[in-house]
């Protein structure tokens, strides 16, 4: 028997390239210290570990809980066939979360202190219980994707008892742990820059985590479409798309009236570094997407509502890179720019993300047509368990 | 009592003796190019800063509510009855919260070891349990460091500066900065010349946290009972055609109630 090797192809190349930089640099990483590894330091503590894999990482997994609690709670049933697809995104979204952390802790093997060593007055603390506790409730969720295809009937049952109350604790451990992201910079007054320090920060965090959780939702539908030749029918994106408008809505203005009240608006006169940046991450998040999605005929159409998407999850990356890096470089008296080493790590972390995603995509039933074949097929009970 | 440093800037002639001294007690190296370094770091806790003939002390602030204590996620950091602010690397799981919420960014970081952990001036912790000054005081030739009772030390800090307006800038800093420190300083030219921020936030920065997370537990209850809720209505039309015995329209899966078919 010969083994046959996968077909080499352009983005298989990127990947082998970027997981093989992403080995390297974690071998730095751990046997030189984060000092070889990162351009961190005592001037400027958090990089893109915590800025990108952390913040990013919980905004762009905040679609399971978005969609979860629109299904299951408010029961709009029309959002089902998807619900498998960004309950995966989220779960592998929050474990990936963890492997960066995993890297970014000064002592990772310590990871579980926060669960014996406790002060509740700390965020960061509330932070690590929500990521354990959501983690927990997350891979709950998705067990049943699995059982099914192993048909494990008798986990299913358990599952099934408890999904209400889990789809609640879901849903307010992501409101806490998205909004307590944003707390984390409520303690740095004096650090972070004005158009980003607002005592609304975990609001704003919160708010904009839906925001994205809509929009990746909507994206994932479309690359979904073009790799495994499924996705959401156009009514379904459309009305996706509808309710983003809102929240942006909602958004900026709230976020308009904020910086007015605190007397930064006036400062978008002034140019310099924070200002561009700042412009850049309404422009992308806010005002384009925003303007698709006021036009009729954008709204209403595939291409419109890919392209307000993407530009939603940019503008929101932007975001969180603005109040973890641009905002507090004035404060530290230094420009930080990431070493190679930390962008391979987090290019890693990415690529192996989008794997994993591809290998559960081919395996399980991820999909709404995609039932698993006939001889896997779960009576007709069980499988309305499967959390979809 | 809560203890306190008292740092006068006029009587400082930087020697740096109390930069020695601070090595010593807390077996750091010191040598000249240490001692020509102008910032604290993982191997120095305190850094005599020079502008022309003007000196600034620079260490932790031990501050009264301070900022480190109240976002380590394992508590590592502590505030301690008599005045230090005490650093348990056994507890740190190496967040660097500490670092970015420090008001004075005094926590320094080992970025050289695989096994790292937060460096800072602990206030001689244990000397001051003992009944003894830090080193850095009992160091100091001129008295420019002095080392006592936190109230004695302000009441003394507020006689000098009556007693000689001219001499000094009319400030206490550490009386109320953040919420008021255990360093006191006082000083013939202003903080600012040093780098220092002229505008400190007066009230304690844990408080801007404590105001959210105080919430949780009503915010977690009244979410609960809120999502519940909405569950029941929404799904009640449900559960009352199945109980009247209607077919549900195809496609929509009917949720918990659902008999055997």
């Amino acid at each position: 028997m010969t083994v046959k090797l996968p077909r080499f192809t352009f983005w298989r190349g990127v990947f082998v390239f970027v997981v093989l930089a992403g080995i390297y640099a974690s071998y730095v990483r751990f046997t030189q210290g984060l000092g070889a590894a990162t351009n961190l330091s005592d001037q400027f503590p958090w990089g893109i570990w915590v800025g990108f894999d952390v913040l990013c990482g919980v905004m762009l997994a905040a679609g399971g809980f978005t969609l979860m609690a629109a299904v299951h709670i408010f029961n709009v049933e029309r959002f089902k066939p998807i619900g498998r697809a960004t309950l995966l995104t989220a779960f592998l979204g929050y474990v990936l979360v963890v492997v960066a952390l995993m890297f970014d802790l000064g002592r990772p093997y310590r990871i579980w202190h926060p669960l014996v060593m406790w002060n509740p007055r700390s965020v960061m603390f509330e932070v690590a219980w929500c990521v354990m506790l959501y983690t927990t409730v997350l891979s709950l969720e998705f067990a049943p994707v699995v059982f099914e295809r192993l048909r494990l009937e008798r986990p299913m049952r358990i599952l099934r008892a408890i999904s209400i109350p889990l789809v609640i604790a879901g849903v307010i451990l992501s409101t806490l742990h998205q909004s307590s992201l944003g707390s984390l910079y409520l303690i740095v007054p004096q650090k972070l820059h004005p158009f980003w320090y607002s005592p609304l920060l975990p609001v704003f965090f919160f708010i904009s985590a839906i925001a994205v959780g809509l929009a990746m939702t909507i994206f994932e539908s479309s690359l979904s479409a073009k790799h495994f030749r499924r996705q959401l029918e156009l009514p379904l994106l459309q009305e996706l798309g509808r309710i983003l408008m809102v929240v942006l809505g909602v958004y900026l203005v709230l976020r308009v009236q904020d910086l007015y009240h605190r007397g930064a608006l006036r400062m978008v006169l002034e140019p310099g570094y924070e200002t561009y940046l700042f412009m850049l991450e309404m422009a992308l998040g806010l005002v384009l997407p925003l303007g698709l999605l006021l036009n009729r005929r954008m709204r209403e159409s595939q291409g419109g509502l890919y392209l307000a998407a993407v530009l939603v999850v940019l503008g929101f990356i932007t975001n969180r890179l603005n109040v973890s890096i641009t905002g507090m470089e004035a404060a530290a008296g230094v420009h930080y720019i990431p070493k190679w080493t930390e962008i391979a790590i987090t290019a890693s972390i990415i690529a192996i993300g989008f794997f994993i995603f591809a290998l559960a995509a081919r395996y399980l039933a991820i999909f709404p047509e995609e039932r698993p074949q006939a001889e896997l097929r779960m009576p007709a009970e069980l499988s309305h368990v499967a959390a979809d | 009592m809560g203890k306190a440093i008292l740092y006068d800037a006029t009587l400082c002639i930087g020697c740096k003796a109390c930069e020695q001294a601070c090595s010593e007690q807390n077996h750091l190296p010191y040598n000249e190019t240490i001692a020509a370094e102008e910032a604290t770091s993982e191997h120095k806790f305190t850094s005599v800063l020079t502008r022309g003939e003007n000196y600034l002390r620079r260490m932790c602030m031990h501050c009264e509510d301070p900022t480190c204590a109240s976002v380590c996620p394992v508590g590592a950091l502590r505030k301690t009855e008599l005045g230090p602010v005490t650093y348990e690397e056994s507890r740190c799981i190496g967040c660097r919260y500490c670092m970015v919420a420090c008001p004075f960014s005094a926590p320094k970081y080992e970025w050289g070891k695989v096994l790292p952990g937060v460096r800072k001036c602990t206030m001689c912790a244990q000397r001051v349990a003992a009944g003894q000054a830090t080193a850095c005081a009992e160091a100091c030739p001129t008295g420019a460091t002095k080392f006592g009772d936190r109230d004695e030390l302000i009441a003394e800090a507020r006689q000098r500066l009556a007693q000689n307006p001219t001499q000094y800038v009319n400030h206490i800093f550490g009386l109320s900065e953040v919420g008021g420190t255990s360093v006191l300083m006082i000083s013939g030219v202003p903080f600012e010349r040093f780098g220092m921020r002229s505008n400190y936030v007066q009230e304690p920065l844990p408080l801007l946290t404590y105001r959210v997370l105080s919430r949780i537990p009503d915010l977690v209850t009244l979410g609960s009972v809120l999502l519940g809720g909405v569950w029941w209505i929404t799904h009640r039309r449900a559960e009352v055609a199945a109980a009247e015995g209607n077919a549900t329209k195809p496609g929509e899966k009917e949720p918990e109630t659902e008999k055997n078919p």
